[in-house]
């Protein structure tokens, strides 16, 4: 079962990497789908032995939420809002993508001091959950549209989540229940004030908002 | 304590009904002021009997709160400052009922009854919490509800500028509560009074915490100038509640907390002794210059608080040189200043209020001849004013006799140790207290004069109509209770007795309650002269009436002897009045003259303006404000206002703190 779930962690990074290099908001969303996705597999494939049918439910139900109900909220949001569909950088493409090379080096270096549990699964496990928040903390950064900020906060999700498999606590899956709960109306909340900051201001873009500041 | 309990409930219930008439003035002024009144009434009761009884009420609770618990007790320190509030609170309320019916802002009307009975209720609570957390929470309430009240009208930006001095200063000084506390509880488990103690380096360290937290709601120089500010602004019933007693709730914090830190040192005296007398010195002198009525009521204030503490320092003194008449009389003098002051500076509140009310200017200089149209506000102020100025025989002279007494006392009883320097101690709480007493006088000469006396000034004046019957009767009632207070002095005494027996050591007890007993003579006699003062008085009256009777009598015109065209013009204005003694006192304030005088043998024009600044504003908070502002701003860069920058600064601290913690 290794080989799986170093396969869904690889794809993982390989989700995230796009995140980063992609320049059109369509495909970064339907990338945050992906890897949500994902993550509805990996912990069948990470404690293949644990596999109930309330565990297939809940991974069905979070996968449904982040994969299905959350990007199509984004979507109408970045159609009612009426914005160009480019992502508009701050960090430019290729620099991202270099950027996103070294994070992945601090977050494989990171984990490997941090103390894990012994059934962590695969050693992969934890450096791609901290890369995975560290990249949805950089896309929230270094991204203009307010789209790829609720986009940055939901990878930043996912990595939690990951991080929270690694656990194994019993009940992980109920916590990650209540985590998705938050994110559903935080995404809500940023849809419906992306819709609102884009009718104010006709424009989306959180860095000319500091004329807001005093 | 279920009295207390229900005058809390009473006040809460009575303010939020308040809040449901909403724009109803009518309704809003009947609730809010009779809710208040039946609670006064309660706490006066409940407060009466434990100091006559001495005994000690107290109520306890479990209260969801880290280190809190809810604590309360009603000793003979909390009933005699209880005991205030219910006198001032409750007048002040039938006063407001009608002072606050006639004006242009209905909607403000019940929200300003909800705040007034809500800092009824939690200065209550500030004197019977026995617990810190308890004690801040009633302390943060008591602030913000008076500065909901003083932002009455804030429509004037002027108010909003008090308002936010107002602001800071309270704040500023519950910071330093909130840092005495978490120093005074160090080792204790729950913040509860009888758990807190101090010895050493952190009693000094808590007493200077307390002094300048506590120092800046009683308003003692240098921390007083939110009063010259917040007083004028806010109506005048709250103001008067705010002077007569929110302010001694500083006072009363200081003595509730100086028992916990062991025996006084020295140099704490010395402290209160001298900020007391440079309180009530500089106090009195910008009193003495002020052109606005309620400003100069208020740093008259200041200088009351001055007397105080220069009692409570005369006091501290006498503690720690083993002196008890010293301690008990200094302490006793200021305990009984504390009462005095809450009742006679709220009638002088209350009848300036009236004199604004009935003329619309506070303006000292556009009154005059006031006391032929208000008689009875007119005689009422006069009876403070008298009162205030520390003369007998009204009540301001009893507490300031037993502090003369004290710095006296202490000099005759030849001390037993020789750490203090005597001959100081007197010269600077008596020649203080003189001083004080004849700049006062002075001062409220002035203020009488000006607005009471001779002619009006402008046409508003001329114009002015006597207060409304509920505003009279408030009046008269304090006026008597001035009196009252003189010629009951030593029966008040001996309820002061247990009060300064909890603020003494043990070992004194004996020694000091003889003291207070033997110079309790000399209060039987200032009310034995007073009565007979009075009987003169009444004697005078009476043969002026029997002379007067059946001859005609003239009206003329005041000073009305051979000018050609008298002009109200003519009279003394009120720095006119001031300057000479000002003039005296120039090496500490300097007011800034701009005089345009006459010139050539037929001037046509010529001005004189002269304005007094708080030099405590200008040379100490506004350098000290702008440096801050300053160093703050070289900061600016940092906000950016970019979303993508602040999670960049939450991220960064984040990956950083991460890695220094695992590598």
């Amino acid at each position: 079962m290794l080989f799986w779930l170093d396969l869904v962690l690889v794809l993982l990074v390989l989700t995230n990497l796009r995140l980063l290099g992609s320049s059109r908001l369509a495909s970064c969303i339907r990338t945050v789908a992906a890897q949500a996705v994902l993550l509805g597999v990996l912990p069948l494939v990470a404690h293949p032995h644990d596999v109930s049918l309330r565990v297939v439910a809940l991974c069905l139900a979070g996968a449904a939420m982040k994969a299905g109900v959350l990007p199509w909220l984004l979507r109408r949001a970045v159609v009612s809002a009426n914005v160009r569909s480019e992502v508009e950088p701050l960090v430019g493409f290729t620099t991202s993508l270099l950027l996103g090379i070294v994070l992945l080096g601090v977050a494989i270096h990171v984990a490997g001091q941090l103390p894990l549990p012994d059934d962590a699964g695969s050693p992969l496990l934890m450096p791609v959950a901290l890369f995975t928040t560290v990249v949805g903390l950089f896309v929230i950064v270094s991204r203009v549209k307010a789209v790829m900020q609720a986009l940055g906060y939901l990878a930043m999700e996912n990595g939690v989540y990951a991080f929270g498999l690694a656990f194994a606590v019993h009940e992980p899956l109920l916590v990650e229940m209540g985590i998705l709960l938050d994110v559903f109306v935080a995404v809500l909340v940023m849809g419906i004030t992306i819709h609102h900051i884009s009718r104010e201001f006709e424009h989306i873009d959180t860095d000319r908002l500091s004329s807001l500041k005093d | 304590m279920e009295w207390i309990v229900c005058a809390v409930m009473v006040l809460f219930v009575g303010g939020l009904a308040t809040l449901l008439a909403g724009r109803r003035v009518g309704l809003a002024c009947w609730l809010g002021p009779a809710s208040a009144l039946l609670a006064c009434g309660l706490m006066f009761g409940q407060s009466l009997l434990v100091l006559a009884r001495g005994e000690i009420v107290s109520l306890r609770a479990p209260w969801q709160v880290p280190l809190g618990s809810l604590r309360l007790s009603l000793d003979p320190l909390s009933a005699w400052f209880a005991l205030l509030i219910a006198l001032v609170g409750g007048l002040s309320a039938v006063y407001g009922a009608q002072y606050l019916r006639h004006q242009p802002h209905p909607q403000r009307v019940a929200r300003s009854w909800f705040f007034f009975n809500l800092l009824l209720a939690s200065m209550l609570l500030v004197v019977v919490a026995r617990n810190g957390v308890f004690f801040l929470v009633a302390w943060e309430t008591m602030s913000l509800a008076s500065w909901f009240l003083v932002m009455f009208d804030s429509q004037e930006a002027r108010v909003r500028r008090a308002g936010w001095i107002y602001l800071v200063a309270t704040h500023l000084g519950a910071a330093f509560l909130m840092a005495m506390f978490a120093l005074l509880g160090r080792e204790s488990a729950a913040l509860d009074f009888n758990a807190l103690s101090a010895t050493g380096g952190t009693a000094s360290a808590v007493f200077l915490l307390a002094l300048v937290g506590f120092g800046a709601k009683a308003g003692l120089i240098p921390l007083h100038v939110w009063l010259p500010e917040a007083h004028p602004a806010a109506p005048s019933h709250v103001s008067a509640v705010m002077s007569g007693v929110m302010i001694k709730m500083g006072i009363y914090g200081l003595l509730r907390i100086l028992p916990m830190l062991g025996p006084p040192q020295a140099w704490w005296g010395w402290t209160l002794l001298g900020l007391g007398a440079v309180s009530g010195i500089l106090g009195i002198l910008y009193a003495l210059a002020q052109s606005d009525l309620k400003r100069a009521l208020a740093y008259s204030s200041v200088e009351n608080i001055g007397i105080i503490s220069l009692g409570l320092g005369v006091g501290l003194l006498g503690i720690t040189c083993q002196c008890p008449a010293m301690a008990a009389l200094g302490l006793a003098g200021s305990l009984l200043h504390v009462a005095n002051h809450a009742l006679m500076k709220s009638l002088l509140f209350l009848g300036a209020g009236a004199v604004v009310h009935a003329t619309g200017t506070r303006q000292i200089d556009e009154l005059g001849g006031l006391l032929k149209r208000m008689p009875v506000t007119g005689l009422a102020f006069l009876v403070a004013a008298v009162a205030i100025c520390g003369l007998p025989p009204l009540n301001g002279f009893t507490g300031e006799l037993l502090i003369y007494l004290a710095a006296l006392s202490g000099i005759v009883a030849s001390p037993r140790s020789a750490d203090v320097s005597w001959p100081l101690v007197a010269i600077l709480a008596v020649g203080g207290l003189a001083l004080i007493g004849g700049l006062a006088a002075a001062c409220f000469t002035r203020v009488f004069g000006m607005v009471f006396l001779g002619e009006p000034r402008t046409a508003p004046a001329a114009h002015a109509h006597e207060a409304g019957r509920a505003m009279r009767l408030v009046l008269c009632l304090l006026a008597a209770g001035c009196l009252a207070m003189a010629l009951l002095g030593p029966w008040v005494l001996d309820r002061l007795v247990p009060l300064v027996a909890g603020l003494i050591p043990h070992d004194f007890h004996v020694a000091a309650e003889a003291a207070l007993a033997s110079w309790r003579t000399a209060l039987v006699a200032v009310a034995a002269a007073a009565l007979v003062l009075m009987g003169l008085v009444a004697l005078l009256v009476l043969g002026r009436r029997r002379l007067f009777a059946g001859r005609t009598i003239e009206q003329a015109g005041t000073w009305d002897c051979g000018y050609v065209a008298p002009s109200p013009r003519m009279q003394y204005t009120g720095s006119s009045f001031g300057a000479p003694l000002l003039a005296v006192f120039r090496l500490f304030i300097r007011p800034r003259v701009r005089l345009d005088g006459p010139r050539e043998l037929f001037p046509r024009r010529a001005s004189f303006e002269s304005h007094l600044p708080d030099v405590f504003v200008e040379r100490l908070f506004r350098p000290l404000f702008q440096g801050v502002a300053q160093a703050s701003a070289s900061l600016r860069w940092f906000q950016q206002g970019r979303i993508q920058l602040y999670v960049l600064y939450i991220a960064v601290t984040l990956l950083v703190l991460l890695i220094w913690k695992l590598g």
